[in-house]
């Protein structure tokens, strides 16, 4: 370090770190000349608890990867599992599972809006994205009681179908009429509520677009930023809207089909310019495609009931009903839920197009009751490896937007 | 009474006129200083609901007293010093931002002959007092010894000091157009209906100065010196309790302030909008006719916009904002003020108002 540099030691405790990242910066003037990202400060040992738990107990800790998108951190997890087990996952549940994934998309996008937006000075938008990510947590209450880590999905389906009565809105601030409104559309069944949102969230989006997309605050402090060409996009192992903002369609729902992806009709947006802007409108984009996606999987839902978790004893716990008259139900539960169930001998790997990137679960099975190996491949690692390389020569406030628009989240950068 | 009040203390000679000052400082400083509290729980309110949530409600009727309940939580909290801060300056600095943002309103007409000081030199001294609200800044960025705050210092030095060139170039044109410094005889100079302000000659100087007025109290979105998402909290990032209060009092004041000096130079100051509203009288009283309450009103509507600004855009990076100054505002005001300069040449040499 040469002595004119000045050294700023942006964060842990940092209003733009996203959590915890300490980021040692070199600064000329306000000019960046190296930065050094210092992660582990959030670092609970996911991977190796994960190897004393079995397959089912393990599965909260992967909510609290990405606690943004907890949805699709399960569904990278159960793919590896049931890749190992061989089962077959009811139509009815992959679909849930995609229903629930493009809400947890919209639900990390709309954080991600607010915060980025945040960090560059706009307020509101941060808290309109708050307000859809109500309604989802809303949703994800009514599903499976918890708001934040659901634990929805298991390995050979999910946990329980959908609900039939929204949660109401309760306020001794708010008239009766007022919350009369505000409850207006969560008289129906669940599906019905998820119909409502995903009709309204357009609209929504556009809200956030109108304060951001052509404002000229900030389209100057997005476009032609932290720009990454797709040469080097793919070279640093960019993935997700990362990677298709530089311009590459590469998607893992089109390109390697997982659960129902394959029969449902969706774009993938892809930018030109590889900077910050263009990560913004993809992510924008890929908000109303998780609309459309969602709003078949409605209609999909409601036309076909069925069952949600597979039917082998073995794998997936017996109905409550069964239990209170069958004795070998209530052993198949009692075994379940305390030892477990044993997973052939093997290895898998398992990735889902989460809203930040590849999400990679690789599992390795010495076929006992809890993996021997478990290894998390998360895209947000990845990106925010890439920012020594792309912060020098960026002003200060661009570091912001950077890590701002990497969309990063310290639990599932320290695991 | 009022009348009755400056005669009575007037006869007591210098004691008496020191007494009276005093009074009328504290008439002015008070109120001020509520103002200040309301302002900052309306704009709690204001954005509020502009971000669709309620904002402060629970604290007394319509959350009217939280402003109180903030000020005294500052007041009990511990006023904290880096162990190397330099401890003198670090607490001098706040007051050397309050004083001029206090002091400032000292020229500043209320109602017609309603003000402390009626300085002929009134505008020049307005924008003396509000440079000099840099050097606490400065002080407060240094005195901290924290990187944050330097840097914080270090950039609302430079931001201050280019948008009082192009704040002072836009009261230019208002001196040529009025050939006074005197703020009551610009006002006066605006007497008339809404059309007489000075708003409309000098449209892009008012414009100017009323964005570089934002600049100038660090207000979003030029807030570069607090720089929430960067900068922490930029030069006051060190500061707590009481201390950290009279930072945020002093902006709030020269919020108000320039808000004031901006209905003053060109909303026609406490002018009624139309002349009309003066000859509605009620027993021989004009209620709505000129008055403090019309120039109350308009600082209420430039402050409205501080705060809608504040909800609506991002903040400028530090290079842009210079950029903005230099290359946008100078520039611009730099041609007006010739517009003007021609066009009150053009009216006095072939006759007619300016």
């Amino acid at each position: 370090m040469s002595e004119h540099h000045y050294q700023l030691n942006f964060g842990p405790q940092h209003p733009s770190a996203h959590g915890v990242l300490r980021l040692v910066l070199e600064l000329d003037g306000e000019v960046v000349v190296r930065a050094d990202p210092h992660i582990g400060l959030l670092h609970r040992g996911t991977e190796k608890l994960m190897e004393h738990k079995t397959y089912l107990q393990a599965l909260p800790y992967v909510d609290r990867l990405d606690y943004s998108s907890m949805m699709a951190n399960e569904h990278a997890f159960c793919l590896a599992i049931e890749k190992l087990l061989q089962i077959e996952v009811p139509i009815r549940a992959q679909y849930l599972r995609v229903m629930f994934d493009e809400l947890s998309r919209i639900m990390n996008h709309m954080l991600w809006v607010g915060t980025c937006a945040l960090d560059l000075g706009a307020m509101t938008v941060f808290l309109f994205g708050a307000r859809e990510r109500e309604s989802i947590f809303d949703i994800l209450e009514a599903t499976c009681g918890a708001r934040m880590h659901p634990n929805y999905y298991r390995p050979g389906g999910v946990y329980r179908d959908l609900a039939d009565k929204m949660p109401q809105y309760q306020s001794s601030l708010r008239s009766a009429s007022e919350l009369a409104k505000k409850n207006a559309n969560r008289q129906g069944s669940v599906l019905d509520f998820i119909e409502d949102f995903a009709k309204q969230l357009p609209a929504r989006v556009d809200d956030i677009e109108t304060l951001l997309t052509d404002n000229r605050i900030w389209k100057q402090r997005t476009v032609g930023i932290g720009v990454v060409p797709t040469d080097q996009a793919v070279a640093l192992g960019c993935t997700g809207p990362m990677l298709r903002a530089s311009g590459v369609a590469w998607d893992l729902r089109k390109k390697q089909p997982y659960a129902v992806y394959e029969k449902l009709d969706f774009d993938i947006p892809v930018g030109t310019g590889g900077d910050c802007y263009d990560r913004y409108l993809v992510r924008m984009e890929e908000c109303r495609q998780s609309v459309r996606l969602v709003l078949q999987c409605v209609d999909w839902l409601r036309a076909n009931p069925g069952p949600v978790i597979s039917d082998d004893r073995k794998i997936a716990p017996p109905p409550r009903a069964e239990m209170k008259a069958d004795m070998e139900a209530l052993i198949h539960h009692f075994k379940l839920f305390t030892e477990g169930f044993p997973v052939p001998a093997g290895e898998a790997y398992a990735a889902v197009e989460h809203p930040k990137g590849e999400l990679g679960v690789y599992l390795l099975s010495d076929g006992g009751n809890k993996p021997f190996r478990a290894r998390l491949h998360t895209p947000d690692f990845v990106h925010l490896s890439m920012l020594a390389a792309m912060a020098p020569g960026h002003m200060l406030s661009d570091v912001v937007a950077l890590i701002g628009t990497y969309d990063i989240v310290f639990g599932s950068v320290d695991r | 009474m009022i009348q009755w009040l400056a005669d009575f203390f007037g006869g007591l000679g210098a004691p008496g006129l020191l007494i009276w000052t005093m009074i009328k400082i504290v008439a002015i400083t008070l109120p001020l200083i509520l103002c200040v509290a309301f302002l900052t729980l309306a704009e709690r309110r204001v954005i509020g609901a502009m971000q669709s949530r309620i904002g402060p409600v629970r604290v007394g009727p319509y959350g009217l007293l939280q402003p109180f309940a903030d000020v005294l939580k500052m007041l009990l909290k511990e006023v904290v010093i880096p162990a190397r801060a330099n401890r003198v300056l670090f607490r001098f600095a706040p007051l050397l931002t309050l004083a001029p943002a206090v002091a400032a309103w000292g020229t500043m007409p209320f109602s017609e002959n309603v003000w402390l000081a009626d300085l002929n030199a009134g505008l020049l001294y307005i924008m003396l007092m509000s440079s000099l609200g840099v050097y606490g800044i400065i002080l407060a960025g240094w005195a901290s010894n924290s990187r944050y705050a330097l840097l914080g210092a270090l950039r609302s030095t430079a931001q201050l000091i280019s948008y009082e060139l192009a704040m002072g170039f836009a009261l230019v044109g208002v001196i040529l157009l009025t050939g006074t410094l005197n703020l009551g005889d610009i006002v006066r100079h605006q007497t008339g209906s809404f059309w007489h302000w000075h708003v409309w000659p000098l449209l892009p100087l008012f414009v100017v100065y009323f964005i570089s007025g934002i600049a100038e109290t660090n207000r979003h979105p030029f807030d570069m010196a607090e720089g929430e998402s960067e900068l922490v909290a930029g030069f006051h990032v060190e500061y707590s309790g009481i201390v950290f209060a009279l930072f945020f009092l002093a902006e709030y004041m020269n919020m108000i302030l320039v808000s004031a000096l901006a209905a003053t130079l060109f909303l026609g100051g406490w002018m009624a909008p139309l002349s009309f509203f003066n000859e509605l009288k009620i027993s021989g009283m004009a209620p709505l006719g000129d008055g403090f309450l019309w120039l109350a009103l308009k600082i209420a509507g430039l402050l409205f916009i501080f705060l809608w600004v504040r909800a609506s855009f991002p903040r400028y990076r530090y290079d842009q904002i210079m950029r903005l100054g230099w290359k946008v505002f100078i520039p611009l005001t730099l041609v007006w003020i010739v517009v003007v300069a021609i066009g009150v040449k053009w009216s006095s040499l072939f006759g007619g108002g300016a």
